[in-house]
């Protein structure tokens, strides 16, 4: 087990720097001369001058990367560009939104998988587990921009339930409204993401339902369903956390996109002005802080399902 | 041929029909799109505007009076042109990866077969938004970074499939025939694994259309010049409270078109792989979710 943490551990290192050496390869070398992007066309050559030495542009690339990852590990990822505010209070600000946002769309995805993934699997030559498998297929397709929209226009704009859009000014000192404006969102994310998850909830109870164990049960006097409920379910969850890693980037992608339908003060809709205004400083720190969030979370599901499993842990 | 086989198998399967004929519908429609559409779908006419679903305009208008029965056939030409650009860029990228992590000596080859496994992490809307950051969005950019996100995993899944084949005793016997690797790879590696590789491009084109849909509406990725669907939600999008059942055209669009690639490469599936016969498919074959745009 210890073996195998560390070369998990080895991998997410090195996992950790490809992706860093490509963000950096892609915002800092290829843009050609970073200055001048900057300052703009009408600059004189001081402000380049004084925009290079700012950033460090005028030393070796590598020492330009090993600056930036040693500001990275002492926990400072550079200032705006535009506002000069640094990076990091201004991500800790905006994940007051995105965070809550992300785990409330989580829940939400599992109360949809779970139990409805079973169900679509356990009665699946029965109309409601047919009809349960069909809708997640069909709901897989929708892009999460138009689901959002039309759970927009039932209940915010017909049944006036819900804000349509954005998020207390005090933000979470008045809980209950900073709660509400975050219900649709995270419930579009939930639905859709929770749709995709539903699929691998009934391949893997199908696949559980035809294992050795369940069917011995089953034939020692349980019903299908009790030795599915006792024996598999352990077997299924274990390949939803396999998952799990993926889930976290999909409700990434969604937040960006719904931060933006619902007008949220998040990191998505932080992202999304920054890439349109061009401050490659902040875009470098928050997609290294996104794709890093990815590969820390997959090398945690890894670990997680290595200690669960008692099959794979005999395997070594 | 084999080939013929699945076909029919993909056609006889209720939902591979569904997914054949919505590609197929969505392909005419920009073809047809290029030649003719009920109405130009940018003509502008402010005394029909937002006129209701009727004789004149089947679907309605917009804000400005474009007809938005026109507006999504044209909006299907940048739908298909993204889906089967990324599509090329995904098979060169996905061949070239996987010929490489399968085919060359062993520390190139888990080399390369590492730096997939992480290169897999990266959402493809976030790659798209690095390269956006740097030269600004447009329809090449949503090309390019799907055909990388998803190249990376058809890599991923073909890899492992031109490894076992590599083992078999017909490539062994094309060897010891006398052909070429390179002649072997053409004659029995690649045919072999066409299955996968396809499966995987009909999943793919899935995303991509997504992504097309997600990018566009937040404005990296078509022009607002040129017609998209995603464009089309995000421009209906600022009058949702008042005209409310213009968003449902472009939505249904998208997500018949994504619905069908999907049961499509489902189909597929299960038509090249007996061993899915029951009906309940092994980790790792269904389709990648990380990608959603």
């Amino acid at each position: 087990m210890i073996r195998y943490a560390l070369t998990r551990l080895a991998l997410l290192v090195l996992g950790l720097f490809v992706a860093s050496a490509l963000i950096f390869t892609t915002l800092r070398i290829l843009p050609g001369d970073i200055a001048q992007l900057i300052a703009g066309v009408n600059s004189t050559p001081e402000q380049l001058a004084g925009i290079r030495e700012r950033l460090g542009l005028d030393r070796p690339i590598p020492v330009q990367y090993g600056d930036w990852i040693g500001g990275v590990l002492r926990g400072d990822l550079g200032s705006s560009q535009l506002t000069g505010t640094p990076v990091v209070s201004e991500l800790l600000q905006k994940a007051e939104v995105t965070v809550p946002l992300g785990i409330l769309a989580f829940v939400v995805a599992l109360l949809v998988a779970l139990p409805f993934g079973v169900l679509a699997a356990v009665r699946r030559h029965r109309p409601d587990g047919v009809a349960v498998s069909v809708g997640a297929q069909a709901l897989a397709a929708v892009p999460v921009v138009w689901a959002g929209m039309m759970l927009v226009v039932v209940f915010a704009v017909t049944l006036g339930w819900l804000p349509a859009q954005g998020f207390p000014r005090a933000g979470w000192s008045d809980p209950a409204a900073a709660f509400r404006a975050l219900v649709l969102p995270a419930v579009t994310i939930g639905v859709v993401e929770g749709a995709v998850l539903l699929r691998f909830v009934r391949s893997a109870t199908l696949q559980a339902m035809g294992q050795d164990f369940v069917r011995t049960a089953a034939a020692k006097g349980l019903t299908r369903t009790q030795a599915l409920l006792r024996h598999g379910l352990p077997s299924v969850g274990l390949s939803v956390i396999t998952v799990l890693g993926v889930q976290v980037a999909g409700i990434m992608v969604g937040a960006v996109v719904i931060e933006q339908l619902f007008s949220l003060p998040g990191i998505g809709r932080m992202l999304v002005e920054d890439t349109g205004n061009r401050d490659l400083v902040k875009v470098q720190g928050e997609l290294l802080v996104l794709t890093g969030l990815v590969l820390i979370i997959g090398f945690v599901v890894d670990l997680v399902h290595r200690v669960l499993d008692p099959r794979q842990r005999e395997a070594e | 041929m084999r080939r013929l086989q699945w076909a029919r198998r993909v056609w006889a399967s209720g939902t591979g029909r569904f997914g054949v004929i919505v590609v197929v519908v969505i392909a005419a429609t920009a073809l047809v799109s290029l030649f003719w559409t009920p109405l130009d779908p940018q003509r502008v006419d402010i005394a029909n505007r937002w006129a209701a679903p009727g004789a004149a305009h089947l679907l309605g208008t917009d804000g400005s009076g474009r007809d938005i029965l026109s507006l999504l056939m044209a909006g299907s030409r940048t739908t298909v042109l993204v889906a089967v650009g990324a599509g090329v860029i995904a098979t060169a990228i996905g061949l070239v990866l996987a010929a490489l992590g399968a085919l060359t000596p062993r520390p190139v080859r888990e080399g390369v077969t590492v730096i997939v496994d992480i290169l897999i992490a990266f959402p493809v809307l976030l790659i798209a938004m690095m390269i956006s950051a740097v030269w600004g969005g447009s329809l090449l950019v949503v090309i390019v970074s799907v055909g990388i996100g998803f190249g990376v995993n058809i890599a991923r899944v073909t890899r492992p499939e031109l490894r076992r084949i590599l083992r078999s005793d017909f490539v062994l016997a094309g060897r010891a025939a006398g052909l070429s690797p390179s002649q072997n790879l053409w004659r029995h590696l690649l045919p072999n694994v066409a299955p996968v590789f396809i499966v995987q491009l009909s999943w793919g084109m899935a995303v991509a259309v997504l992504a097309e849909a997600g990018l566009s509406y937040l404005g990296f990725g078509a022009p607002v010049t040129q017609p998209s669907w995603g464009l089309l939600l995000a421009d209906l999008q600022r009058f949702i409270s008042v005209h409310p059942l213009s968003v449902l055209w472009p939505g249904l669009a998208i997500t018949l078109t994504v619905l069908g690639f999907n049961l499509l490469g489902d189909a597929l599936r299960d038509a090249t792989d007996p061993t899915l016969s029951r009906g309940s498919a092994p980790r790792g074959t269904e389709p990648p979710a990380a990608v959603t745009a």
